[in-house]
């Protein structure tokens, strides 16, 4: 086999070059901050929760260590002492040649911060890899790596390449492999620069929107939704520096990404490297824990696989690439277990049937107990004799945190995965008076809490659990994407001027599920705005941070600046109502003190006619719904915004113009603010005359 | 010896990421790092074999365990340890003449042991009979004290003794050593020459216009063809393309570059083609005491073919490739999955590995073995760096280049202590 030295002989020659510039470094995040794994993870930290038997983390270190990296920083925040404790006594803090050094923080809620600390810490040289510590791949960086720096040397803008890989041509494989939803990229074919990421598109809503200049600016545009963000970053260091500099970035690609996709001052560009043959994947849900762990034992990963990575030790392949591990497990006579993972020192007594569940170490099953599908048992969780356990549901020893928002993708704001160990330690103490209590909850002899699902969130627990999607569900999903199927690749020069690009979809019953979630994503964009104005009421917030804030809402959510401006104006009207006042003249003044103070903001996100006439609307339309108080005050305020310049004549001509037509029942206002109307129109003609 | 230490985990870091492929290459750097651990290897006065023995097991344990699918670690390994006994019992044979001929002669004043009282006729036979004793490593752990406290028993006292003794010891431990690291030597200069040594026979076997058929790529059979080319014989290969890795379009190009006459053809298509073939040359993973061959995935099929249409199958083999085990060995891990993405791309396949929909498990497995077994009675010839041998007759050259109480490295921890 002397073709295989090659290989060996072409890592040698590369190395001297290599070293004679920077070790090369990477990043770890060994937090996710998110807490799609509670309530697992109120306990042990998500990267060191077993995969096929190895804690996630040796899967990513493993390969960091293997693709020719030399210093890791590992970043703890959640349970950083399990982490820190685990990595010391592990082989990795006595390698050669690959150093492991922990940066601990415990205030950091988002990814953001914890770039931001690293960046403080001053420890990063030169371009490092960015990767959380659930990521499983067994690529090589060498060429993504090359590509980076050869593009760095011609342009010292492209700051950052993205791992991409192809995945499935089906459109639902995406939710259904790894429970991730859709992802959209427009990419440069030719130069391979990313150009639009949106992984929160809805699909429902049947359209994307990219921006007219990206079609303007590249001869051509791939838009891909075939493409499957590996979260693998190679990353110049003005990355780490942008995140200080924009204190508002969280999220890695939410904010970060489409920060910079959108932000044309700085232009710095983002590329993208696909893989083909290798694996890469991260896990980011039960679902994708599921698919990866049996995509390790296919040995897609290979040679990260269990029987490579512990060496010796317990674990051998055996016939049909079954793993046999010794775990200490009992497990009782007419057990039924399908597709479930099952950890350490787990007691399963007669009779018990599992499908598709994850058992955490320590748990017993009493005789005849039935876990159904997605079901999560966290630690040392007792389930009660001929229990049966709803799907779906979560069960821990530790209650579920109370103030949860339902929505987690925003759970970082409200810092509770910062504390979420505190409270465990505090809850392990006060659970053995309660026993006696919580075992109602599971069955005779049962110990543990079931969580509740939230309303409304119940529907979507089906999509990232690790049970496989009931066949009725799929049905659905499959006719949902079938009417979409025209989107899968569109050149850019197809794409209308108008850079929208609109599916053919028009089923009879769409049209108006799309309208009605474009409405469900304004109201709650405009709840949010509302959030952030009135906390940058409370406390003082400056103008330009508020307009900052906001404008990053404005990106999260997809929405125009027309939008921005509505939910501003809806939020300061709002907060006029709300504050006390006994009589319509208070109101008034309430409503001036307000809009004088910010007007600033409010004047920000209107930069033309259409969203000063958007202002109008909304605010006829408050007076009409939600605050009926400002329905007599309509003209004073209209006089007020006029004198405050924030409306033009123009805008409150045209938008009287445009309602002449309308229904009798239309024109209330109009007819209110008539003698105001005259008054602007008349000043106009006189200004004409004056011209003339 | 923190330097040995890290080298040693360096290799067995290497060995274990599979950042060390083919077996020359691997068994070379494993006996190199053997040489390293014996020279860094603080030599006790007494029972340096021993010692020599155990700090080579104890570092060999680890580097098989590292990769158990890479059996030239463990060749080389026992190599080495047949090595240190052969030469522990060449130098003890030697000092034993010595010492009998010191006792029978007492003109010579210069040398240490002729100081000595004669040592008593028990003594003597005891020592003699401690050291032509089959070298097992019982006999070795046991008597061996025994063996050394002969002559100290024997010397009666007196510090000039004592210290000439030592300085005896010592240079007699440095002898040892120095033997050891220097047939380790030869042993890596066999490693690394044996393409040539197997090479140079290619004349013999390849005739005037021939049509010769390999699978895959294997440096040893390119040398092969090479020589036998060199030799300005002219002959047409077949080279089977070896899925999936298809290394043997690497080969094909090669050969090309060489100036010899090339067809390329799919593994599939080796049953169609074999009439035409004169004789099958192939490369092996690993042969085993019986004369089975651990091969790349496929070969069995050529085997099967060849022997339909009665053309003779030749594996070429350096010698430490040469595996000491039976293939039903409980140690022997045979083969290695390797990843399904050698044969189709994970991107194009994602919706038939999807998890997440039906009863949870696809419907699509991907299995990529790497080796195949050729059973021995398939097997025409082997050609090794000692010449040509029949598959009978590896356990021959087993027993030569190993000792019986090495075939089993790990049994050592339960049985030796």
């Amino acid at each position: 086999m002397g073709a295989q030295k090659k290989g060996a002989t072409a890592r040698v020659s590369e190395d001297p070059e290599e070293l004679a510039r920077h070790p090369l470094q990477a990043i770890l995040l060994a937090d996710s901050f998110t807490t799609k794994f509670r309530p697992i993870t109120l306990e042990r930290p998500k990267v060191l929760l077993p995969l096929v038997n190895i804690p996630m983390i040796n899967y990513t270190l493993a390969w960091l260590e293997s693709a020719g990296v030399e210093e890791v920083f590992v970043f703890c925040c959640a349970h950083s002492k399990q982490v820190i404790d685990y990595l010391e006594s592990s082989e990795w803090s006595s390698q050669p040649n690959f150093s492991v050094t922990t940066i601990e923080s415990h205030n950091s809620i988002s990814a953001g911060d914890a770039l931001r600390l690293i960046y403080e810490r001053n420890v990063i040289h030169g371009d490092f890899v960015l990767i959380s510590g659930d990521t499983v791949s067994n690529m090589s960086l060498t060429q993504a790596l090359q590509e980076h720096k050869d593009r760095r040397k011609k342009d010292a803008n492209a700051i950052m390449t993205m791992v991409v890989k192809q995945s499935k041509p089906s459109p639902i494989t995406q939710q259904s492999r790894l429970g991730t939803d859709e992802l959209f990229m427009a990419i440069n074919p030719v130069t391979k620069q990313l150009l639009y990421y949106e992984d929160k598109a809805e699909y429902s809503k049947g359209f994307i929107s990219l921006d007219k200049t990206l079609i303007a600016d590249n001869p051509s545009v791939i838009l891909h939704n075939d493409k499957q963000d590996c979260y693998i970053d190679i990353c110049s260091q003005e990355v780490l520096s942008l995140f200080t500099d924009n204190f508002d970035y969280q999220h890695l690609r939410r904010h970060f990404v489409k920060g910079l996709l959108v932000d044309d001052i700085m232009g710095y560009k983002i590329f993208t490297h696909e893989i083909h043959s290798s694996y890469a994947a991260r896990i980011d849900n039960f679902r994708s824990y599921d698919t990866i762990s049996k995509d390790i034992i296919q040995r897609w990963t290979y040679p990260f696989v269990p029987d490579v990575l512990c060496g010796s030790s317990a674990i051998k392949v055996e016939r049909q690439g079954t793993y046999r591990a010794s775990e200490r497990c009992t497990i009782g006579s007419n057990v039924t277990i399908e597709g479930s993972y099952i950890w350490n020192n787990v007691t399963i007594e007669d009779g018990c049937q599992l499908r598709n569940a994850i058992v955490c170490d320590g748990v017993i099953l009493k005789s005849g107990a039935v876990l159904q599908p997605g079901v999560i048992l966290s630690f040392k969780v007792v389930v009660g004799q001929q229990f049966v356990v709803p799907a779906y549901s979560k069960v821990s020893l530790l209650q579920q945190p109370t103030q949860q928002d339902s929505d987690e993708e925003l759970e970082y704001a409200d810092s509770t995965s910062g504390t979420g160990e505190l409270r465990s330690d505090k809850l392990n103490g006060d659970i053995a008076p309660d026993l006696s209590e919580i075992a109602s909850e599971l069955g005779t002899g049962g110990v543990g809490y079931i969580w509740k699902v939230f309303e409304g969130a119940y529907d979507e627990e089906w999509r990232h659990s690790v049970a496989p999607i009931p066949t009725d569900k799929l049905v659905k999903l499959m006719l949902d994407r079938d009417e979409d199927e025209e989107l899968l690749t569109q050149d850019g020069n197809i794409i209308s001027a108008s850079g929208e690009l609109k599916t053919d979809s028009d089923g009879n019953g769409s049209e108006d599920d799309d309208n009605e979630d474009s409405r469900d994503d304004y109201v709650s964009f405009e709840k949010e705005v509302e959030a952030t104005f009135l906390r940058a009421v409370h406390e003082n917030v400056k103008v330009d941070l508020a307009v900052l804030e906001v404008n990053a809402l404005r990106l999260s959510y997809n929405m125009a600046s027309v939008d921005c401006g509505g939910a501003i104006f809806y939020s300061m009207m709002k907060l006029a109502v709300e504050s006390p006042h006994n009589s319509a003249s208070e109101l008034h003044r309430n409503a001036a003190d307000i809009v004088t103070t910010w007007q600033k903001l409010l004047k920000s996100f209107l930069h033309d006619i259409d969203e000063e006439i958007e202002v109008i609307l909304k605010f006829e339309e408050m007076c009409l719904e939600s605050a009926k108080e400002f329905a007599a005050l309509f003209p004073q305020i209209l006089h007020l915004l006029y004198d405050k310049e924030i409306l033009q004549e123009d805008a409150i001509l045209r938008w009287a113009d445009e309602k002449e037509g309308a229904d009798e029942s239309d024109k209330v206002f109009l007819k209110r603010s008539e003698k105001f109307i005259q008054w602007l129109r008349e000043a106009e003609e006189e200004e004409e005359e004056e011209d003339e | 010896m923190p330097d040995t230490q890290a080298l040693v985990n360096d290799f067995l870091n290497k060995l274990k990421k599979r950042k060390i492929e083919g077996s020359q290459a691997t068994a070379k750097q494993t006996a190199e790092l053997l040489r390293s651990v014996i020279s860094q290897t603080r030599m006790p006065y007494t029972n340096q074999a021993a010692a020599l023995i155990h700090s080579v097991k104890a570092v060999g344990e680890r580097l098989i365990a590292a990769n158990p699918v890479e059996l030239a670690v463990g060749n080389v390994v026992r190599r080495v340890l047949h090595i240190v006994r052969e030469e522990d019992l060449s130098l003890t044979t030697a000092a034993m003449a010595g010492l009998n001929l010191s006792a029978e002669s007492d003109d010579e004043d210069d040398t240490d042991r002729d100081n000595h009282p004669a040592l008593s006729a028990a003594a003597i036979a005891a020592a003699s009979r401690s050291t032509l004793r089959p070298p097992s490593l019982q006999t070795l752990l046991e008597d061996v004290p025994d063996s050394a406290a002969v002559p100290h028993t024997s010397s009666s006292g007196g510090d000039s003794e004592g210290k000439s003794k030592s300085a005896d010891k010592s240079s007699r431990s440095r002898k040892l050593k120095h033997d050891v690291i220097e047939a380790v030597n030869e042993l890596i200069q066999d490693i690394s020459t044996c393409h040539e040594l197997i090479a140079e026979q290619a004349v013999e076997h390849i005739h005037q216009n021939e049509v010769i058929l390999t699978l895959g790529s294997s440096r040893t059979v390119l040398e092969f063809l090479c020589a036998a080319k060199e030799k300005k014989r002219s002959f047409r290969v077949f080279v089977a393309e070896g899925a999936p890795r298809y290394q043997g379009h690497l080969l094909a190009k090669e050969l090309v570059t060489r100036g010899l006459q090339t067809t390329l053809i799919t593994d599939s298509a080796v049953f169609a083609m074999i009439s035409r073939v004169n004789m099958v040359i192939v490369g092996a993973h690993a042969v085993m005491a019986n004369g089975g061959v651990i091969a790349p995935v496929g070969l069995n099929m050529v085997a099967l073919a060849a022997q339909k249409h009665a053309v003779p199958f030749v594996v070429l083999a350096g010698s430490h490739k040469l595996c000491p085990l039976y293939p039903h060995h409980p140690e022997v891990l045979l083969n290695e999955l390797r990843s399904p993405s050698e044969l189709l791309d994970f991107g194009e396949f994602s919706d038939c590995l999807d998890f997440g929909s039906g009863i949870g498990a696809p419907l699509l497995h991907v299995v990529n073995p790497t080796f195949d077994y050729v059973p021995p009675k398939l097997v025409s010839l082997f050609i090794t760096d000692t010449g040509g041998h029949n598959p009978s007759y590896m356990y021959r050259l087993i027993a030569d280049y190993y000792s019986a109480d090495d075939l089993v490295l790990e049994r050592r921890t339960t049985s030796g202590n």
